[in-house]
């Protein structure tokens, strides 16, 4: 696939997009962010990808937005909105790695700062190497958490924590970060990929409709009642309970053998 | 009766109508609106059909008018043409609908969605006046009966801006029932259609006659007619059988007489 600054691979039903700007950290110009958009809408679309890996290439995950193009952006009489910024670049690919219906792990191999950790942090599964960090870098250029990382680290830290982190602005290192929540496993950098790939395949060969479901009402029960997330469980249920998967697990119980997904 | 724009299922006591242009995002040309009607009025004098579930496709309940149609259209065609007549005889409709839309309900899509008595929505759906972002506005009814549903100040944001909103907004302000997954719209709204199918015919008709009334009337005509339909209901044999099987601590059985 033809992007210059993102690198997609496909193998066994598994699509990992890394971001590929190492000199620059893999901090988002506009033109990763527009190829890194597209990469997830052909990922998701792509029936034949069951799991998504997302990751940097080097020693960075993402160091966020490229504050290469301030210079330009801030010459002349002329204020840029920052705000419009965001909703054009960050908000679609935040949104679209929320609501993507198959399970995406981020792969941190380095540091994940600014919008480059909202992305890290919108993903549904975190492994990172121990060189890893978190950093919400936003107040050291005098700005505030943006691209849902206030979102995604009050749910996860609640409001006390995460302010300490948006405050200060400090380097959160991969194993504080999984002490935290923030991320779900942290290895030695030479075992990542060994990891991640290992999680990954399980995923990919999972239920992929069932994953899907549960990542919708995951997303959905937070801000709801019980009842009503109870209610939105069992109509989940109802649509699982139809699929091929499941009754390939109630076949294989049934035969005392190991359920094949096939994904739908 | 041979349909070319809509299919046309009979599952009694309910009848299906979908809407079959997936080409066009079901785009509402003339013919399939005369159809859609004549769909309505034949299950209307069907005994055997006591509720509809009116639907589209995933994408698209319907984007709206065929605007192929209309681009080139002068007044005096348009008054010729008279295809709002067709949209007077969809609100005559007796019997109840309830949709099912999913996918995009914009312009025509929507003022046809609001020709329903119930709506079930997928978390997918959107609805929308985009009119006035190509030169016109609503004319099937949308300024009237989305400020009726939604207040004044919503409708005018929908149908000066052409925003549409989501399927969840939609509910906060009353525009459907209920939103389900994707997966499930259309089973939940022919669950709903069932449940009604189940209750005494002439019945369900009248008040769905006396509540559309609210909208055309004061409220103490609107009380006159509602009595006058509540009075008639207590010569039907529906009403005795359900009275019965009341006190009878039984399940009524309703033959529509």
């Amino acid at each position: 696939m033809g992007y210059e600054t993102v690198l997609v691979e496909k193998k066994d039903q598994i699509t990992r997009i890394t971001l590929n700007r190492p000199a620059s950290l893999n901090s988002f110009n506009d033109k990763m962010g527009e190829e890194f958009y597209s990469a997830l809408k052909d990922a998701e679309r792509d029936k034949d990808t069951r799991c998504l890996i997302i990751t940097g290439a080097g020693r960075a995950f993402s160091a966020g937005e490229d504050v290469s193009g301030l210079k330009e952006r801030y010459t002349g009489d002329s204020h840029p909105s920052l705000g419009d910024h965001l909703r054009k670049k960050y908000h679609p690919m935040i949104l679209r790695i929320r609501s993507m219906e198959k399970p995406v792990i981020a792969r941190i191999n380095g540091i994940a700062a600014g919008s480059g950790a909202s992305i890290a942090l919108a993903c549904d599964i975190r492994i990172a190497s121990e060189e890893a960090g978190l950093k919400q870098a936003f107040i050291g250029v005098g700005l505030v958490p943006d691209s849902g990382s206030s979102y995604f680290l009050t749910r996860t830290l609640g409001p006390g924590r995460a302010l300490e982190l948006i405050m200060t602005g400090r380097t959160v290192g991969a194993k504080e970060a999984e002490t935290l929540g923030l991320v779900n496993q942290v290895v030695p950098a030479a075992e990542l990929d060994e990891a991640v790939n290992s999680t990954a395949e399980k995923l990919a060969s999972g239920p992929t409709k069932a994953l899907g479901l549960s990542k919708r009402i995951v997303n959905q029960v937070s801000s709801r009642e019980l009842s009503e997330a109870l209610e939105y469980e069992a109509q989940n249920q109802d649509i699982a309970g139809k699929t091929q998967d499941h009754l390939e697990a109630v076949r294989a119980f049934l035969e005392k053998r190991k359920p094949k997904f096939s994904g739908n | 009766m041979p349909f070319s724009q809509i299919l046309v299922e009979t599952d009694p006591p309910i009848g299906i109508i979908r809407l079959n242009r997936p080409k066009v995002f079901n785009a509402l040309n003339f013919e399939l609106l005369r159809e859609l009607v004549e769909a309505l009025e034949a299950f209307d004098k069907d005994d055997r059909i006591r509720a509809t579930v009116l639907t589209g496709n995933d994408d698209a309940f319907s984007a709206g008018a065929d605007i192929k149609e209309l681009s080139e259209a002068t007044p005096v065609e348009l008054i010729q043409r008279n295809q709002f007549a067709l949209w007077d005889r969809l609100k005559k409709t007796a019997k109840p609908i309830v949709g099912a839309i999913s996918g995009h309900a914009l312009g025509g899509g929507c003022e046809l969605a609001m020709n329903c008595d119930i709506i079930v929505a997928s978390e997918t759906a959107k609805f929308g006046q985009p009119e006035i972002n190509i030169g016109i506005m609503p004319g099937a009814g949308g300024t009237q009966r989305l400020t009726r549903t939604i207040g004044k100040f919503r409708a005018m944001e929908m149908i000066l801006t052409g925003q549409p909103i989501t399927a969840r907004e939609a509910e906060k302000h009353g525009l459907v029932n209920k939103i389900v997954p994707v997966e499930a719209y259309f089973e939940e709204a022919k669950k709903l259609a069932m449940q009604i199918a189940q209750k005494a015919p002439v019945a369900t008709r009248l008040a769905k006659e006396a509540v559309l009334k609210a909208f055309e009337t004061p409220l103490e005509e609107g009380l006159q007619f509602e009595r006058r339909n509540f009075y008639l209901l207590f010569s039907t044999q529906d009403m005795k059988e359900g009275m019965k099987a009341f006190t009878e601590k039984r399940p009524p059985q309703f033959k529509g007489r």
